[in-house]
């Protein structure tokens, strides 16, 4: 066996896969805008939304950024740990919902009058 | 057992020493782990634009003319650039080095467009009266809830935080390809395709900013089509 250090040069991909590919993103992008005036839930619509763009991300990534041609290894070093990085950033948004009711729960609703407690 | 019974599992090539286990030079390893550690900045500045966002009363002013129109304009021509640059490392890769520096130009066309328009929609919104920590009155005025909770401020703070930090990200990956445009005849075919790592990424980041920043805040109700 040969020690063989040389790096791949070839680039894969044609032309005609990169336009579709390039194609696929101008139609998602244009969905998104088009459910920008869609009334719908805002959950409902964040998720849509971060959905086509994981999709986008994906197709960058997969073939512009040319990770579907690397090695599994490079690919398994760089992306779960990124991913469970990232998710480990929800962490803060209980905080948020929380500060929210702090912040507005005697605002939104009319104030009640206090029970008044009898001594017994 | 000897280092030859391995052999079959493990390449030699691979695992020991001088070698690469990942197929790529240390400069294009080097290119993504720096692309990982900018990931989570933006990550965090999304995640907290968005615990912002949802720990307050949150204005949504955006008009489809001009913001969204500028906006998906810009997309297209960091989309665009994005696929150029792809033309770029293709013909870089089969050693057309002439062919490969005019399609890298064409990308930094395209992305000082994209800067260009970006900082046209900048002026429309400063114009309005929104600032970092102020909003314009009659956004105030309008979004404002029925029992009297104002928007918040920070609106201005996230969005030019976020495009502004993006927008410093395709400067310099303009610069960047302009200085391998210039030096293409000295630089090797993996110099060229790390510099298109790098463009790809500020398109990738783009296409979180863009639904979450722009689409998100679409005035979908033209409640301040009156002011």
């Amino acid at each position: 066996m040969t020690a063989d250090a040389h790096v791949e040069e070839h680039f894969a991909g044609s032309n005609k896969l990169f336009i579709s590919i390039w194609v696929w993103l101008l139609v998602l992008t244009l969905i998104e805008i088009f459910l920008a005036y869609k009334p719908m839930p805002i959950y409902l619509m964040l998720t849509v939304l971060l959905g086509l763009s994981i999709i986008k991300a994906a197709l960058i990534i997969a073939y512009f950024m040319h990770m579907k041609f690397e090695r599994l290894s490079l690919i398994l070093t760089i992306i779960p740990m990124l991913v469970v990085c990232i998710m480990l950033l929800f962490v803060f948004f209980p905080d948020s919902f929380r500060s929210a009711g702090l912040r507005y729960q005697f605002k939104e609703q009319p104030p009640v009058a206090p029970a008044v407690e009898e001594e017994p | 057992m000897s280092t030859e019974a391995r052999v079959g599992h493990f390449p030699a090539v691979d695992w020991e020493g001088g070698a690469l286990p990942y197929r790529v030079g240390h400069r294009k390893l080097g290119m993504w782990l720096f692309i990982v550690s900018d990931s989570l900045t933006f990550s965090a500045l999304l995640i907290g634009y968005s615990y912002l966002r949802a720990s307050n009363v949150w204005p949504t002013p955006f008009p489809f003319w001009p913001s969204i129109i500028f906006s998906s304009v810009m997309t297209f021509c960091l989309l665009s650039s994005s696929l150029t640059m792809v033309f770029g490392v293709s013909a870089s890769s089969k050693g057309d080095k002439d062919k490969a520096r005019k399609w890298i130009l064409l990308t930094i066309l395209f992305g000082v467009a994209f800067i260009v328009l970006h900082l046209i929609e900048w002026k429309h919104l400063i114009d309005e009266g929104m600032r970092p920590f102020f909003l314009p009155e009659h956004w105030v005025k309008v979004f404002t809830t029925t029992s009297g909770v104002p928007p918040s401020p920070l609106f201005g703070a996230t969005f030019f935080t976020i495009t502004g930090l993006h927008m410093f990200h395709v400067a310099s990956g303009a610069v960047y390809l302009l200085v391998v445009a210039g030096r293409i005849k000295k630089l090797t075919h993996e110099d060229v395709e790390i510099s298109g790592l790098y463009w790809h990424f500020v398109d990738l980041v783009w296409m979180f900013v863009f639904p979450l920043i722009y689409i998100m805040s679409v005035d979908a109700g033209h409640h301040l089509a009156g002011h």
